[in-house]
């Protein structure tokens, strides 16, 4: 038991070594983390509530009282993006979160049982898989009505056959180790072989999907708040102020160009983030 | 081969029910009524009632679900429930838009990505191969609704060569297609050079080095077509999610295609709509897969050379 510690430590801190040598992934995550913190803290940093209405004052440019200027009910731009951090983030997190527990799980039970089993999760998976993405993602998120859980909801159930297959991909090779056999010849159950030696055996590729799954999340629930089928007004959300800004992209363009901006800085960071960690976990795939 | 395709096209069917069925329980899950939304507010329970009897909404999900297969067989997929006109004919009036829109994308996304892509992998280490990662990087990462608007305020309003939206003319397919397609792009030159990288380090190429190819040969006659062939399933799959995507250039630009139709079908809770464009959807996406396998079987010879091995294999059994 104590040995295993161990031996984890070292992997997850030469993994660690290996992604502080690289400069682009630091920073990403260095980016990241001020966006989290950034949300944790809104109410603070924001100078304004974010869904206080000033009429005489909309559509303002930017000055002392407003940073970044007032949309079209004079609302606090900047106090509105520091806010809107919150929602993109808890669609991603979220989302990935949901898809890779019940991606796993199906990946997993598909590869460690193999046969039929294996069989029908993949023709199931076969009939999610032939909607096209964007399609069923914005579909589940309109027939369960517009909101931002049900965005989120539709996002990951939309990511999970994806997860799922690739989990069951990195379990195959697993499956047949010796100390796999091990496990089985002294009687573990099933459920313990899956999840004390299958799983953190095979986790580590899932881990560099699962990370570049969130910015594809974020992107989706910005896409579906864009459409109004994501947060509801007057809830401040990137994509739902970019969709709000279009009616005034002549005059007061930067209503839609700066949440936009905050959406492109985020995914960027989570992309990055993920192409390190991939060269980290895995340096013979580095290119 | 032809086996093959036979094989992979009576397994649509199984998949194309399974489809139908999903669609159908998703909009059973649905809350909203378009009985009330087509009866309006005013209106009392028992008209209501009537008009569900009519729609066949009061029948339980089973025998929805035959009647809608028993008519998608035939073609006909019903009428909407506020214009009342037959779904099959206005899908079809609609859908060369989203296919145009999708395909135009896909193929500017080829043209630009994977040269792209085989040009910064082979100048690996330089100046230029980081410009064009930092380039797709970006790309990939900007949300395509956002990028529609940006290409709007440049060519439209300030520049003034293409129109806002509409299409009118063949100019007012330019930002659409470009809006669209430049993640793809984007995506794809990344894959092209990671492809591209990974070949480079094989043995063949060594040997071919080895031997006193010159460099040029080595990488555009050796190399590229190594590099190329996976990236036909990528695209494959990019042309499904474009035809997906394509509803938000739909949407920004006021093209009537299809996306947008289904979008008006959701927020109406106009269930024939819904059902007949996913499974049409679902239909497209799935051939377009089917298609670039057996491209794939037919490009790849390690991958043809299985059917004709099998083949042999069985001719020497009998």
């Amino acid at each position: 038991m104590k040995e295993s510690k161990v031996k984890k430590y070292s992997y997850f801190g030469e993994v660690w070594r290996r992604l502080k040598k690289n400069k682009v992934a630091v920073v990403s995550l260095f980016v990241i983390v001020l966006i989290i913190i950034i949300a944790l803290l809104a109410p603070v940093l924001a100078p304004h509530p974010y869904d206080q209405n000033n009429p005489s004052r909309s559509l303002e440019g930017p000055s002392s009282d407003f940073l970044l200027g007032t949309d079209r009910l004079g609302r606090d731009i900047l106090s509105r993006l520091i806010y809107g951090s919150r929602q993109s983030l808890q669609m991603g997190f979220t989302a990935v979160i949901v898809a890779a527990a019940v991606g796993i799980f199906i990946g997993a039970i598909a590869g460690y049982f193999g046969g039929w089993v294996d069989n029908l999760l993949m023709r199931l998976l076969d009939i999610y898989q032939g909607i096209p993405m964007f399609l069923l993602t914005v579909t589940l998120a309109a027939v369960l009505g517009p909101s931002l859980r049900n965005a989120i909801i539709a996002i990951g159930v939309s990511m999970v056959p994806g997860n799922a297959r690739f989990m069951r991909a990195c379990i195959l090779p697993v499956r047949d180790m010796e100390y796999i056999e091990a496990a089985q010849a002294v009687n573990a159950s099933s459920t313990r072989v899956i999840i004390r030696h299958i799983i953190p055996n095979s986790i580590a590729p899932m881990i560099v999907s699962i990370t570049m799954g969130l910015g594809m999340a974020v992107l989706a629930g910005a896409g579906l708040s864009f459409i109004g089928l994501g947060a509801q007004p007057p809830i401040a959300e990137w994509g739902a102020m970019v969709s709000d800004g279009r009616s005034y992209m002549r005059a007061n363009p930067q209503l839609s160009i700066y949440p936009g901006m905050c959406i492109m800085i985020t995914v960027l960071a989570f992309n990055l983030f993920g192409d390190g960690l991939r060269d980290a976990l895995d340096p013979r795939l580095k290119t | 081969m032809i086996k093959y395709v036979i094989k992979r096209l009576l397994l649509f069917i199984p998949i194309l029910l399974g489809i139908s069925f999903v669609a159908l329980i998703f909009i059973d899950m649905s809350p909203g009524d378009p009985a009330r939304i087509i009866a309006g507010i005013e209106k009392q329970e028992w008209e209501v009632e009537k008009i569900r009897e009519d729609l066949g909404l009061n029948d339980p999900l089973l025998i929805r679900y035959v009647k809608f297969i028993y008519g998608a067989v035939r073609g006909d997929f019903g009428t909407t429930y506020y214009t009342k006109r037959p779904v099959g004919p206005d899908m079809m009036q609609r859908f060369p838009y989203t296919l145009l829109i999708a395909t135009a994308s896909i193929l500017l996304a080829v043209l630009i990505g994977i040269p792209l892509g085989i040009y910064a992998a082979t100048h690996q280490y330089t100046w230029k191969d980081n410009t064009a990662i930092l380039l797709s990087l970006i790309f990939v990462s900007v949300p395509a609704f956002w990028f529609a608007l940006l290409l709007v305020q440049v060519f439209s309003v300030k520049l003034g060569w293409l129109p806002v939206s509409g299409i009118q003319s063949w100019t007012g397919w330019v930002l659409p297609t470009l809006s669209l397609a430049l993640g793809y792009a984007a995506g794809l030159a990344r894959q092209a050079r990671s492809n591209m990288l990974e070949v480079i380090r094989q043995d063949f190429i060594t040997t071919a080095r080895a031997k006193g190819q010159s460099e040029v040969v080595i990488k555009y006659r050796h190399a590229l077509k190594n590099a190329c062939i996976p990236l036909i399933l990528v695209v494959g799959g990019m042309y499904g999610s474009a035809l997906g995507g394509a509803l938000i250039a739909e949407v920004i630009f006021s093209v009537p295609g299809l996306g947008q139709y289904m979008l008006a079908g959701l927020t109406g809770r106009d269930y024939p709509v819904i059902q007949a464009s996913v499974l049409f959807m679902s239909v497209i996406f799935c051939l377009v897969i089917l298609l670039i396998d057996i491209a794939f079987a037919f490009i790849d010879p390690r991958i043809r050379s299985q059917y004709v091995r099998g083949r042999k294999r069985l001719k020497g059994d009998a």
